[in-house]
């Protein structure tokens, strides 16, 4: 939370620093002594986690940029060249693409977190509507840099989904012929593609910058989603409590992603992407990443028009919806407890929400057909009905567990249970994971 | 989170394994032998390489180009032809490095069997050499609108990248070499110019014989019984399809001087091995390194968490 400066310039260029432009101060106000409740558990972590993605994916997609080529027909031979006589190429390309699954596992656990523990309501609005601004552009970015390597699954998978902006009335047709950059996907697709694939990390930096200011103004949520009352009793400084157990977290993180860059590093693509694009050559399954299969499944799940909204627009329409609903999620949950930890309906209803996402990412990569097509018309159905009803309602109608009466209060309170489970063995400090931090 | 991390990747390999279940046709249940680079450790077998590559080189090569292979990188590190320092009796001159692919006795006489076309000299014309290290694999055709021509209207594909443009790739390969029936199936007719395979995701319900459809049907109990069972899905249906190569591995027909057996299955294993080196040829490189990662992670990940426990051994309430 902002609160009072309590940074000392000790020696003399730190002195002169701070009276010019007091970054150290920035530095140590957000990072060092920062007061952060004492009760994050794991699930606080992948904010660090996500930071640390993000650089990585930079620091390698820059590496990548120097080698690889942004023409029709050099492109998928360039990454060829990456994966082959580029020292470390390899490396820098399976990170890379590794990366973007990684960051969304992360945004998505992240989202989850943010959801179960109420963290989009006030003070926090802003701090989540940017949120969902740096979600859509990781979307955006993902998906032009899919489109790169110039195989099979980057072309079609380009060409299904610019199409459609055609849905859009009136200037669709505009519109995709602007992302094209033509009449079809070809060259000038792949080479805006590129540019802007290069920007938009640095308009996520930005963004990340933005959401960090965000949060260190009201400061951190917590799980028993109460506000820090006493900074003595509640909150601990960010270093080096936090910094040690996100950095605890970042490395077993770490772990995961190196065992899929070193030991699994195509798992997560699809073969036909190792085959260069061929306009003339439909795959037989045209499949996005596994990280859009939920709202892949969405899209599809509208195959009837609506009044003068037609099939493919309504698609449109709930798959962005999907998103841009959570932009005004603020308002529709209006609940006084943010946590669903004392939500005793609504912590069901969530977690029927999280199911219904899943099987619609499992549903996304099963064909458009039969019983598939049914059961992801009723988990988007659900999923819509969370946000739009189940929220809304349970806001007044819910009657919340007794809450607390501070921070400080909660861990003792989950630390009494926890003792009571765990006797006579008596708990060391800092307790076991993955409880709250004691 | 180790278990949530944990179950995330389980999830997402559920649903990776249950999205290849979806693949149209019914094909054959692949084979698996065991592969020298599986798993964490594996790494490939060198003299397996040599051999594939010389099956490549006499078998497939009459139809399928390596475009993305330069004979250099077959003498690099975890390739076929990698030396790690000169052999004696070659007698070359002190201060070669033979482990470096483009002084590679090997590669550089290799290369030199082939010929390539270089140009434009002073004069403008193009004219013939022998190859070098650094030139790339010459292919069979001179262009993809020959290769399809002389193949019956199919494009023999490049192989460079083969073995990893294919769902779980190097059983696949070794599948559809070793899978074509010795004699044509009873139930099916084999169109014009193809040949039917179990493991090829094709169709065969347009191939049935006549007397095998019943009101446009296919009388599965007759399938059932008219063929040999190994052909036959469960469901009645025949597997795999049909498509223009001909079985390309027959025993015997590639001279092993080392001694391993000369037959087709052998062939197979070979070839589809070089061939997986040829998509991945940085794999031993790369688990290799990742051991060390792995390892360094895991300690570095150990010592944080000693120092989380004891930073927050002081936290008071």
């Amino acid at each position: 939370m902002s609160h009072q400066s309590t940074y000392n310039p000790s020696t003399g260029v730190e002195k002169w620093i701070d009276e010019r432009m007091p970054i150290v101060r920035l530095g140590y106000d957000s990072f060092v002594d920062f007061p952060t409740p004492k009760n994050l558990n794991y699930w606080y972590t992948f904010g660090g986690i996500l930071a640390v993605v993000l650089m990585v994916q930079i620091v390698t997609g820059v590496i990548l940029a120097m080698h690889y080529t942004a023409h029709v027909d050099y492109a998928f031979q360039s990454v060829e060249h990456i994966m082959r006589d580029v020292n470390y190429g390899w490396l820098m390309r399976y990170a890379h693409a590794n990366g973007a699954s990684m960051f969304f596992i992360a945004v998505y656990l992240h989202i989850a977190r943010g959801l179960y523990y109420g963290s989009y309501k006030a003070p926090r609005e802003i701090l989540w509507m940017i949120g969902v601004v740096i979600f859509l552009l990781m979307m955006g970015t993902a998906f032009m840099g899919y489109v790169l390597p110039w195989g099979q699954m980057s072309f079609w998978g380009a060409t299904v989904i610019t199409s459609l902006a055609s849905a859009v009335p009136i200037i669709g047709d505009p519109i995709k012929t602007l992302l094209w950059g033509g009449f079809s996907v070809d060259n000038p697709t792949l080479n805006r593609f590129f540019a802007l694939h290069y920007l938009m990390p640095f308009l996520i930096a930005g963004a990340v910058i933005l959401h960090i200011w965000a949060l260190h103004v009201p400061g951190n949520n917590n799980p028993s989603g109460i506000e820090v009352k006493d900074v003595k009793k509640d909150a601990l400084p960010f270093h080096p409590y936090y910094t040690v157990k996100d950095g605890f977290a970042i490395i077993v993180f770490l772990l995961l992603f190196a065992a899929f860059v070193f030991f699994m590093p195509n798992s997560l693509g699809h073969p036909d992407n190792y085959i260069p694009a061929d306009p003339l050559a439909t795959p037989a399954h045209i499949v996005p990443e596994w990280y859009f299969l939920p709202f892949y499944a969405m899209l599809r799940a509208i195959d009837f028009p609506v009044l003068f909204i037609d099939a493919k627009l309504g698609g449109v329409i709930v798959m962005l919806g999907s998103i841009l609903i959570w932009l005004v999620l603020p308002w529709l949950d209006r609940s006084q407890v943010r946590s669903m930890r004392y939500r005793p309906i609504a912590k069901w209803f969530f977690w029927v929400m999280v199911a219904a996402f899943c099987f619609l990412g499992w549903l996304g990569a099963a064909p458009a057909e039969g019983w598939y097509v049914l059961a992801s018309k009723i988990c988007t159905l659900y999923y819509f009905a969370y946000f739009l009803v189940v929220l809304p309602v349970l806001s007044v109608r819910e009657t919340p567990l007794p809450l607390p009466t501070s921070i400080s209060e909660a861990v003792l309170q989950d630390k009494g249970k926890k003792k009571a489970e765990s006797e006579p063995a008596t708990q060391p400090a800092g307790g076991p994971i993955p409880a709250p931090a004691e | 989170m180790i278990k949530t991390l944990a179950s995330t990747a389980t999830a997402l390999a559920v649903a990776l394994t249950g999205a290849q279940a979806f693949a149209a046709g019914v094909t054959k249940e692949l084979k698996h032998p065991e592969w020298a680079w599986e798993g964490p450790l594996g790494s490939y077998d060198q003299k397996q390489l040599q051999r594939g590559f010389q099956v490549y080189r006499e078998v497939c090569a009459n139809c399928h180009s390596l475009q993305l292979i330069a004979f250099r990188h077959l003498g690099e590190k975890g390739g076929p032809f990698y030396l790690e320092s000169c052999p004696a009796e070659l007698g070359l001159p002190e201060g070669t490095n033979c482990s470096d692919p483009v002084a590679n006795p090997i590669i550089k006489s290799l290369a030199a069997e082939y010929t390539v076309t270089d140009g434009p000299d002073e004069y403008g014309d193009m004219f013939e050499r022998p190859a070098t290290p650094a030139d790339y694999i010459p292919g069979p055709y001179a262009n993809k609108e020959m290769a399809t021509f002389a193949n019956g209207g199919a494009y023999p594909p490049d192989q460079s990248l083969l073995v990893k443009a294919r769902p779980n790739g190097a059983n696949y390969m070794y599948s559809l070499l070793t899978g074509y029936p010795s004699e044509p199936l009873n139930t099916i007719n084999e169109p014009d110019g193809g040949y039917y395979n179990p493991y090829y995701p094709g169709d065969t319900v347009g191939l049935m014989k006549e007397e095998y459809i019943h009101d446009g049907h296919i009388d599965k109990k007759k399938v059932k019984e008219a063929e040999d069972a190994k052909y036959v899905s469960k469901e009645g249906y025949i597997y795999g399809g049909a498509f223009k190569m001909a079985q390309p591995l027959y025993d015997e027909m590639v001279i092993y001087e080392d001694g391993t057996p000369m037959t087709m299955d052998q062939y197979a294993k070979d070839v589809t091995a070089f061939l997986m080196w040829a998509a991945e040829p940085k794999l031993d490189e790369r688990k290799g390194m990742g051991k060390f990662v792995m390892a360094y992670l895991f300690i570095f990940a150990g010592v944080t968490y000693a120092s989380y426990r004891q930073i927050w051994a002081n936290a008071k309430y």
